[in-house]
């Protein structure tokens, strides 16, 4: 690991609601370099607050602290708002799972893209709608003209998706989040749009916080994985050594999908420990 | 052995769509058969046809001996009922869970309807505890466990399931194929179940039809698909596709 891009250290996200305090992250530490790192967790284990809370993303009725929260040394909890958006796009990028969702609908896909890339950059018009053409080919759209002028509507999924990986790098982020990048998505088109994601992130030596909830994807695609549960980090281990996870959970998950060739009736369900969760 | 729903040559056309291009299939009684492919293959649309839920164009649809015509009379549905996707989308947000059993019931008119709320309760792993909440108060794993006890309770000989568990977390999708498959030996049902996912696909069912835009690609078992014993390229994308990601 060539140099720390990210430090999280004691992460909690809290919510206040009207039955007392959710606490949704609670207490979750890691270091991210130029590499690819998985965190996998089932629907409430606070794995995308987790993504959040890094962009900056968190509700406002939500109380954030950390010990340490910091991108390339900067501290992303003590600067501004404004100082925290210019960063947001620029240097830190995030793909969101639904582009159906995501993208703005009444905006067409080469605009959304010249839009991220002149908030960030000083470029002229011609310049920018080059550079948007440019990207549209990096992640293998055919046509790239075609689609420049379409509006989300009008495409895909996995060209949605495609659009939104491509508005995510053009100003050339050096950390990115990627929340369930491929989930919405057929599992033919899912191999595709990994497969671009994985060059593109390699090709320009970014940092990837892959965040999802399949835990054999995440090991066939990270080096590193961090297993959530309940608002806390239980495991964390090299994509490698899944198959030697220590923790009970992380056994559970991977053991209680059904896999082609492994016949087993019933299937093996998570026994859920309370001092898991503690 | 006897077919429990044979379709032949269903066309199903949405304005000028045709989402089902001539679809064959034959499922016996007692047996669990899939349907895969990927969205947009008609999969879900064979499905909703056969409960009356599509439009056909022509071909014709025939259920336990009975070739169904446009409308489904109540004893149709005394024979088949259907689970679907979404537990937030299909149960009634302002009807307890009680409220939403006894519909069916009164629909066609059964007397015990307390014996049989309960019992079916019990037979999806809910207690009666869970009698008068409402879905919202509900995980998503028990919802759908209420939507099987709202099919079961009129004791249906066939069960449509159309992608039952691909809105659920792995552990619940694990717990939730396993009440199914119970319900399944218990009953001596037939199911009809739509995945995305081979895998699933393979672990309930002994047969399964491949679909691709609104066409059947083939019929296989499951012990073909395992052994990769298929012959359009077709499905060996998608076995590949669910084997995970390769770097290349």
């Amino acid at each position: 690991m060539s140099g720390t891009l990210l430090e999280v250290d004691d992460l909690r996200v809290d919510f206040p609601t009207r039955t007392g305090l959710v606490q949704a992250v609670r207490g979750v530490s890691f270091t991210l370099g130029r590499e690819r790192l998985g965190i996998v967790g089932e629907s409430g284990s606070g794995k995308s607050q987790t993504g959040r809370a890094i962009m900056g993303l968190t509700p406002p009725q939500a109380r954030i602290s950390a010990r340490k929260l910091a991108f390339d040394g900067i501290d992303l909890l003590g600067i501004s708002p404004r100082q925290r958006r210019a960063l947001r796009g620029n240097r830190i990028a995030m793909i969101l799972q639904d582009p159906k969702y995501s993208l703005d609908p009444v905006m067409s896909i080469g605009r959304q893209i010249v839009e991220t890339l002149r908030t960030h950059e000083k470029v002229s018009k011609a310049e920018a709608r080059e550079r948007a053409l440019a990207m549209l080919e990096a992640v293998q759209i055919r046509d790239p003209k075609r689609v420049f002028d379409l509006h989300p509507h009008e495409v895909s999924g996995g060209m949605g998706q495609r659009a939104m990986i491509a508005m995510m790098l053009i100003a050339g982020p050096e950390m990115m989040i990627a929340d369930e990048p491929t989930s919405a998505l057929d599992v033919t088109v899912q191999l595709d749009v990994l497969g671009i994601l994985d060059k593109l992130v390699s090709d320009r030596g970014m940092g990837l916080i892959f965040i999802s909830h399949d835990l054999r994807l995440v090991s066939s695609f990270c080096d590193r994985v961090i297993v959530m549960y309940a608002g806390k980090v239980v495991e964390q281990l090299k994509a490698s050594e899944l198959g030697q996870a220590q923790h009970p959970y992380t056994r559970g998950l991977l053991n209680c999908m059904p896999r082609i060739g492994f016949e087993r009736h019933p299937l093996p369900v998570l026994d859920r420990k309370p001092e898991w969760a503690a | 052995m006897t077919a429990a729903i044979t379709v032949d040559g269903l066309e199903v056309i949405f304005d000028r769509f045709r989402a089902l291009k001539g679809v064959s299939l034959e499922v016996r009684s007692g047996e669990s058969f899939g349907l895969v492919g990927e969205s947009g293959s008609g999969k879900s649309t064979l499905l909703r046809a056969i409960a009356g839920l599509a439009p056909v164009a022509s071909g014709s649809i025939n259920v336990n001996g009975k070739t169904l015509g446009t409308r489904r009379d109540k004893a149709f549905y005394r024979e088949v009922q259907m689970v679907f996707q979404d537990p937030y989308g299909s149960l009634h947000p302002r009807q307890t869970v009680d409220r939403l059993l006894q519909e069916p019931l009164a629909i066609h008119g059964f007397a015990d309807g307390e014996k049989r709320i309960e019992r079916a309760l019990d037979e999806v792993g809910l207690g009666n505890g869970f009698r008068f909440r409402y879905a919202h108060q509900l995980s998503g794993g028990q919802r759908q466990r209420v939507a099987i006890a709202r099919a079961l309770i009129l004791e249906p000989s066939i069960l449509l399931l159309d992608e039952p568990t691909s809105a659920l977390d792995a552990s619940v999708q694990a717990e939730v194929l396993n009440l199914l498959e119970e319900v399944r030996r218990r009953r001596k049902l037939t199911f009809l179940m739509v995945s995305h996912d081979l895998a699933i696909i393979t672990h309930m069912c002994e047969r399964l039809m491949v679909m691709q835009s609104g066409e059947a690609v083939e019929n296989l078992t499951a012990a073909q698909l395992v052994a990769h014993r298929v012959t359009e390229d077709y499905t060996r994308n998608l076995l590949r596709a669910s084997e995970g990601f390769v770097r290349a």
